[in-house]
């Protein structure tokens, strides 16, 4: 069984027929096969309740998938218990939309929280964090503007500030790519492309894959390398975002009177 | 047809619960004629209080009697504080292991049965108990405030784990944390300001408790209180009395320090 995982090697991240019922019969992701870019961004695109959450959940299974395979570097997550998924779950770093912060820890302890998976509870629980670790959430937040708030509470920052802290939480675990669930949709336009830009430089600062659910399709276009429009459960659209036309736009989204805007 | 005669009143009257007030106080004087509360019994009773009130004053403030007080309450204070700190980190782990969102039902069960039985009865009943099983002193006042603070403080613990935002612990899951990190760091900083104010309330409680469970034979200034109502000492009574009040308001104090520090 293990060798069945090998093809997947040459792709970061790779889904076959991916299924997710939440109630028996209704299945929310239909089937999903796609081979994610080893680089660049990935904008998966796609209305609200079409299972991009979904999908971005099975991949580091916050979300059990029904059936089908998860392959990341060769190794299906869907099969893993256990120490072996915690393993795998800190190679892949999460940024989620309401940023997800532990709101009573200050910004540096969200920060090095990236680093749990490393760490014994013991040595978590006493902040033992070993001098490199420590160093390089320095230089993180200096990276995202925030080292003066590193000792304040998490619940004092701004929104887009706190989405800076949950980036540099899922850059802490020092991962092999990152998943980014609506990031921008809790904010406003110009922090939602702050945002975008910032998970551009890391994609390419730190050569790592970002796949990004997001419905905002301009941000989409402005920043991805590569889209995925998902409509009711299924990948309708795979490839460039050049090749993005308004009739596949309307083939994801449905209606097209929302078109006449751009 | 004029408008204004076709709308409700503004104020509708509520007349089941007006009726239910007055069979509630026809109730409360038919009660009353059957125990025989007169107005007669009630100037009795005041003369009793009078002459009590006079026998208490002054507190008695003899060297011997003192040294009786400060060794009861200092035993008070040595039940209250041990059984608050068993209490307490025992309904840690039981608090943890009872919240349904984030054990399986067959440790939630077992665990909240645990801190029911805890709950059922009042500590006086349960110091009775423990004076019967471990015999006369401080031993089964402690047991007895310690199994008062688990029914109270795991229980609320619980469901303060019950309310928290899933949001956070499941980010903290997503780095790859061990179950114990997740729990450091995802779950106990969103619950532990209550915890605290829960456990500061419990040892205020265990405090007063402590001061009654020695009526029972398990410890502590109440034994003393008691020998002292039935010794007709009611001068020394008042002392004791005005002591626990001393106690109750320095750890009062305490308490707003501790939960300020803790904010």
């Amino acid at each position: 069984m293990t060798g069945a995982g090998q093809s997947g090697a040459a792709n970061a991240l790779e889904v076959r027929n991916l299924v997710k019922e939440y109630r028996r019969g209704t299945p929310v992701l239909r089937g999903i096969s796609l081979r994610f870019p080893e680089t660049g961004i990935t904008a998966v695109i796609g209305p609200s309740g079409t299972g991009k959450s979904t999908l971005i959940r099975c991949i580091n299974r916050l979300v059990e998938p029904t059936s089908g395979q998860v392959l990341f570097r060769g190794t299906d997550l869907t099969r893993l218990r256990g120490r072996a998924l915690r393993e795998q779950r800190r190679r892949i770093g999460m940024v989620f939309q309401e940023y997800n912060l532990v709101e009573r820890l200050t910004v540096m302890e969200n920060v090095l929280s990236g680093r749990l998976g490393y760490l014994s509870p013991w040595q978590a629980f006493l902040r033992r964090y070993p001098a490199e670790d420590i160093a390089m959430a320095w230089e993180l937040l200096d990276t995202v503007g925030l080292t003066p708030f590193a000792n304040q509470r998490a619940d004092a920052l701004s929104g887009g500030q706190r989405q800076r802290v949950g980036i540099a939480r899922a850059v802490m675990q020092r991962p092999d790519i990152l998943l980014a669930d609506e990031p921008t949709s809790s904010l406003d336009p110009k922090t939602s492309v702050e945002i975008m830009e910032l998970l551009s430089t890391i994609s390419d600062s730190r050569k790592i894959p970002v796949i990004v659910n997001i419905h905002n399709v301009p941000l989409a276009r402005r920043f991805a390398h590569h889209v995925i429009g998902m409509s009711g459960g299924h990948v309708v659209y795979e490839g460039d975002p050049s090749g993005l036309t308004d009739e596949h736009l309307k083939q994801i989204y449905g209606g097209e009177d929302w078109l006449g805007e751009h | 047809m004029n408008v204004a005669t076709t709308r409700p009143p503004a104020f509708a009257p509520n007349w089941p619960a007006r009726i239910a007030w007055l069979l509630l106080l026809l109730y409360a004087v038919y009660a009353a004629s059957l125990l025989e509360i007169t107005w007669e019994r009630f100037v009795v009773g005041l003369e009793q209080g009078a002459r009590f009130i006079d026998r208490m004053l002054p507190p008695d403030t003899s060297a011997s009697k003192l040294e009786l007080l400060a060794k009861g309450l200092y035993e008070s204070l040595e039940i209250a504080i041990i059984a608050s700190a068993l209490g307490i980190v025992l309904s840690l782990p039981i608090g943890l292991l009872a919240a349904r969102n984030l054990m399986p039902g067959w440790i939630t069960w077992p665990m909240r049965l645990c801190i029911a039985l805890c709950r059922s009865f009042h500590q006086v009943i349960i110091a009775i108990v423990f004076v019967k099983a471990v015999g006369f002193g401080a031993l089964a006042g402690i047991l007895a405030l310690t199994v008062a603070s688990i029914g109270f403080v795991a229980k609320l613990f619980a469901e303060a784990i019950e309310e928290i935002s899933l949001k956070q612990v499941e980010a903290v899951r997503s780095t790859g944390a061990p179950f114990m990190s997740v729990i450091i760091y995802g779950v106990l900083p969103q619950v532990l300001t209550r915890f605290v104010g829960f456990a500061t309330y419990q040892v205020d409680s265990n405090l007063r408790n402590s001061t009654m469970v020695g009526i029972v034979g398990a410890g502590g200034i109440g034994g003393t209180m008691f020998a002292a109502f039935q010794r007709f000492d009611y001068d020394f009574l008042l002392t004791i009395l005005l002591a626990i009040i001393a106690v109750i308001m320095v750890s009062e104090m305490l308490q707003n320090r501790i939960k300020r520090m803790f904010q």
